[in-house]
């Protein structure tokens, strides 16, 4: 096969926190393109499944493919680590992750923020990061605020300036932790509609949301989990139109 | 300057206590004091960056000395660590014939080495303390951005920490000043050394003490002022904006 590698496959992951199996043996596969959300009740593993794909959680088992590069694993005796540390680095720069509570570095500037990984991690140029920079704050609205610190940032400015930072890594895949759970209300449309266009540009992404109509809209496949195993996946005008399984019936019910 | 000399030698004409030789007394005090302070602050900081990553490390065989030195040098009395390295080097074998007695010699040297200790142990826990309070948060971005530990360490960590410490830092900075008054009990003339020198020569307790204290005072306020723009301008981040 000629074709381009996948950006991202893991093939059943399993996870356990002291004696809780938290992941039961989870797969996904993401390509080019592709929007797959996770959704599940809180403590259905979906963040640490999440987590697992760019090893800030270490899988206890299963593998982690990343455009066609299989990750090298060892057993230590503090359990299963990775075998090559570079790899990990070098496969990080690949997955860009945009976190719940935005977790932009508070001590630097928004810009500094965005330029920071481009310069250090991928050696880009620091003219040539700031260029960058300033084209993606155009696009996430936030020219205006370059020089501020995230302290005087509002929550939805934040996060844009958030995914922001993670564009500028010129990700295979976007990583997306419960990206608007943090926000106020009236914040969240904004963020969801930066997704939204990133979604419509083919950026393959992973999202864990909690917001069901951006699974229904913008998602190529949606993953329910329930007690870390896959409960049902598919397309999502099937499965949140028509769901299958009861305990998702209950999930999607309203909840008033 | 000729004219200047004049004109102070006219002010202190009728003064029997602050002659030009006491006030040249004083100035000196100044010197030293001010070389023995900024030399142990400097040294002390420069050892406390990699003594407190140490602090943090995982392995004990790194973060149980450390915290055995921070532990000793803040537990017990600056003074008797003075007394320690100034009379207690004296009784080392063959010391006294070795190239080290040429330093060791002057107390100049066994002061600075008492307050180096002393201050690093200090600033080590205060930047360990600065180190851990980094946000978990801050530091899982670094990794998930394929930062490695020690890029983490130099970009995120050590630059946030570093503002977080300031405050504390700047209150060691003056402790170290008020603290190296007992350097005068070990013969130096350092400021308190000049001020008791013109105690014990004038029998005028209120004059040599006050003058001394208020030079003391105005390098506290130099000292506070230096580390409030300090702050200004790197914990700007912490500030919300206004207006």
């Amino acid at each position: 096969m000629a074709a381009t590698p996948i950006p991202l496959e893991v093939r059943h992951i399993k996870k356990r926190f002291g004696d809780t199996e938290v992941l039961k043996g989870l797969s996904l596969q993401a390509h080019k393109g592709d929007v797959i959300t996770l959704i599940g009740a809180s403590g259905s593993g979906k963040s640490t499944f999440l987590r697992c794909m760019n090893l800030l959680e270490q899988p206890d088992e299963g593998d982690l493919i990343v455009h066609g590069e299989e990750i090298r694993f060892k057993t230590t005796r503090r359990g299963r680590e990775p075998a090559d540390w570079k790899q990990v680095v070098q496969m990080r720069a690949k997955l860009s992750m945009v976190f719940q509570s935005f977790n932009l570095w508070a001590h630097m500037t928004l810009l500094e923020n965005i330029i920071e990984a481009p310069i250090h991690v991928l050696g880009k140029s620091k003219k040539e990061a700031i260029e960058h920079a300033h084209a993606l704050l155009d696009r996430v609205g936030l020219t205006a605020r370059a020089d501020a610190y995230p302290a005087q940032m509002s929550g939805g400015q934040q996060q844009r300036g958030a995914i922001a930072r993670a564009l500028a890594m010129d990700p295979e895949v976007m990583l997306f932790d419960e990206p608007t759970s943090a926000l106020d209300p009236e914040l969240v449309g904004d963020v969801l509609k930066v997704m939204r266009d990133l979604a419509e540009e083919g950026r393959t992404m992973v999202v864990v949301t909690h917001e069901m109509s951006f699974a229904r809209d913008v998602s190529s496949q949606v993953i329910y989990l329930h007690e870390g195993m896959v409960e049902e996946a598919g397309p999502p005008g099937e499965m949140i139109d028509n769901p299958q399984s009861p305990r998702l019936q209950q999930f999607l019910a309203p909840k008033y | 300057m000729e004219s200047l000399l004049t004109w102070l030698e006219n002010q202190l004409a009728d003064n029997s206590i602050f002659t030009l030789q006491t006030l040249s007394h004083y100035a000196d005090g100044l010197t030293t004091t001010v070389q023995l302070v900024f030399l142990s602050l400097i040294i002390g900081l420069i050892a406390a960056v990699p003594l407190a990553i140490g602090r943090g490390s995982r392995h004990a065989w790194i973060k149980w000395p450390i915290f055995a030195y921070t532990y000793v040098f803040r537990g017990t009395p600056l003074l008797i660590q003075l007394y320690l390295i100034y009379y207690g080097v004296v009784f080392v074998d063959g010391i006294q014939e070795s190239w080290l007695w040429v330093i060791l010699e002057d107390p100049f040297i066994p002061a600075l080495i008492a307050f180096t200790l002393n201050t690093a142990a200090y600033t080590t826990e205060i930047f360990r303390g600065a180190i851990k309070s980094t946000s978990k948060g801050e530091i899982e971005a670094a990794r998930a951005y394929g930062m490695s530990p020690g890029l983490t360490m130099r970009r995120i960590i050590i630059p946030s920490a570093f503002r977080r410490a300031l405050p504390a830092y700047g209150n060691e900075v003056i402790f170290m000043l008020h603290a190296s008054a007992i350097a005068s009990v070990v013969t130096i003339m350092d400021l308190t050394g000049a001020a008791r020198f013109v105690y014990a020569r004038y029998y005028a307790p209120f004059e040599a003490f006050l003058f001394v204290a208020a030079i003391y005072l105005c390098l506290t306020f130099a000292i506070l002022y230096f580390f409030r723009h300090l702050e200004k301008k790197l914990l700007a981040h912490l500030q919300p904006q206004t207006g």
